[in-house]
């Protein structure tokens, strides 16, 4: 089973072998408020952890998706430019942002699980 | 933030058991949106009708013998017709500096009956309330005297089905007309009611003492067409409908003319001036200003920030945005700002640069949404 790890940013990455998929937490989206803007990385671009792969904006401020993991962006999930709403729907699940191939898996192990992210938030 | 606390509106309480997410707005602890989100509040309020506290908003009366002596010296210090303001009517207007810029821009109700003859009713924001207050008692004559109302409360309920709403509790509201003013009562409340508000829809301004707010609010709210509406539904719904935000579409430097708030100052007015700051505002009359404030509907779905940066499509600056953000109604970016006077015709191309980079967008004649007053 994939695991999932979480970033002080408010992002989730979902590994699957050297895939990870990242979006931006329930809690984030839920502190963003409506969700209606949404800009997508090329596909093929390399980043490094921390650098800011996307945008995102809300009815009232514009905010940058971090990426918590170092790679190339092999796929982007471009409904969400067409249905930024999604990101408010199902911000953990179908409204993921990019797929990263990771050049570092020593970073993902560097994140918080579950229980940690809950109380990173409280 | 300044040193001293936030200070709270009496219906604190009752915006935070309805789930209210409150943040500090001019010096008071507001609601900014409840549960539903600023979009699904913003579409509430065009299709029924939606509860704002404003009580943060700014009170007071001017009060002198008479109405021609306090109206004369309320003229000195804003450009509108107050003079011939009828009694129980409200106007727009901005009291503004020797330089014609805007201190604020606020309503002014000249009260009906025989009693009231001498008292005008300002409403004025509450980020500038007590510069405004400073700044006209600094400038009355003697004999008149401006009495502020902190022991009122105010709130605005907005859009269509607010007329419905109003006259099960105020019967008289609903024969009102825009801009109609007076002192009614609501279930036995006593309340003044002006039929205005800053949202483009139909709708009233009601003023109440501070502990009856709760009531009269609770009564509204009991209504299934009513939701409480937080102040980021208030901003995109004002944007919407091409209504200023005083420190970002107008301030100090912006003159009521370039701010396109011609319709507001008076015939006699534009005669006669007799205002702080009338030189530059009738000079700009005459000659047209060098840049005027103009919708801008960027054509992509990215919102264009106050602050970006407007270029023609030859590339020169020509302004920068004041207001934007995402018009819910409009479904889509929507956003303000001052280009220079040659650009500012409806159709001009251009271009707003968005986190560096140039985004196509439209000059568009304001309001976004028509304007929906009970006229």
């Amino acid at each position: 089973m994939s695991e999932v790890r979480f970033s002080e940013d408010h992002e989730w990455v979902k590994l699957d072998g050297d895939v990870a998929t990242i979006g931006i937490t329930n809690h984030a989206q839920e502190q963003l408020g409506d969700v209606v803007f949404v800009e997508l990385p090329a596909i093929g671009t390399t980043f490094s952890s921390g650098d800011e792969a996307g945008v995102i904006e809300s009815v009232k401020a514009a905010s940058e998706l971090m990426t918590p993991v170092s790679g190339e962006v092999v796929e982007t999930n471009g409904t969400l430019e067409d249905e930024p709403g999604k990101v408010n729907e199902d911000a953990e699940g179908e409204a993921w942002f990019i797929k990263v191939k990771v050049s570092d898996a020593g970073e993902f192990a560097k994140l918080m699980d579950a229980d940690a992210y809950k109380a990173f938030c409280d | 933030m300044a040193s001293q606390s936030t200070l709270k509106t009496p219906l604190f309480d009752l915006h935070v058991s309805l789930g209210a997410r409150m943040v500090p707005f001019a010096g008071y602890e507001m609601p900014v949106q409840y549960k539903p989100g600023i979009i699904a509040e913003h579409k509430h309020t065009r299709a029924k009708c939606g509860l704002f506290d404003v009580s943060h908003m700014g009170q007071a009366f001017l009060i002198g013998p008479d109405h021609a002596t306090v109206s004369k010296a309320l003229e000195a210090l804003v450009p509108a017709e107050i003079a011939g303001l009828d009694e129980g009517s409200q106007r727009y207007t901005q009291l503004t500096n020797p330089q014609g810029g805007i201190l604020d821009d606020l309503m002014v109700t000249r009260l009906a009956g025989d009693d009231e003859d001498g008292s005008l009713f300002l409403v004025v924001n509450a980020a500038c309330k007590h510069a405004d207050y400073a700044w006209i008692r600094e400038h009355l004559p003697h004999g008149i005297h401006l009495e502020e109302q902190p022991d009122q409360a105010l709130l605005a309920l907005q859009g269509p089905a607010s007329e419905s709403v109003m006259a099960q509790h105020c019967p008289e509201a609903a024969a009102m007309k825009f801009m109609d003013s007076g002192p009614m009562l609501f279930d036995g409340i006593e309340v003044n009611v002006s039929r205005s508000g800053y949202t483009g829809e139909d709708g009233y301004e009601i003023s109440v003492a501070n502990d009856k707010a709760v009531e009269l609010a609770e009564t509204l709210l009991a209504h299934e067409e009513t939701e409480a509406i937080g102040l980021g539904a208030r901003d995109s719904l004002r944007l919407e409908a091409g209504l200023c935000l005083y420190g970002h579409d107008i301030d100090e430097t912006t003159s009521p003319v370039e701010a396109g708030l011609l319709w507001s100052i008076g015939k006699r007015r534009r005669e006669q001036g007799g205002f702080i700051g009338a030189d530059r505002i009738l000079r700009e009359i005459a000659e047209k200003p060098s840049r005027r404030r103009v919708g801008i509907k960027p054509l992509g779905r990215a919102p264009a920030r106050e602050g970006t940066e407007i270029m023609s499509k030859s590339g020169e600056k020509i302004g920068v945005i004041t207001s934007g953000g995402f018009g819910p109604t409009v479904n889509g970016p929507v956003a303000m700002g001052y280009v220079s006077a040659q650009n500012a015709k409806p159709g001009t191309e251009l271009d707003l640069m968005v986190r560096g980079k140039p985004q196509p967008a439209i000059i568009e004649k304001l309001p976004f949404v028509p304007n929906n007053f009970k006229r």
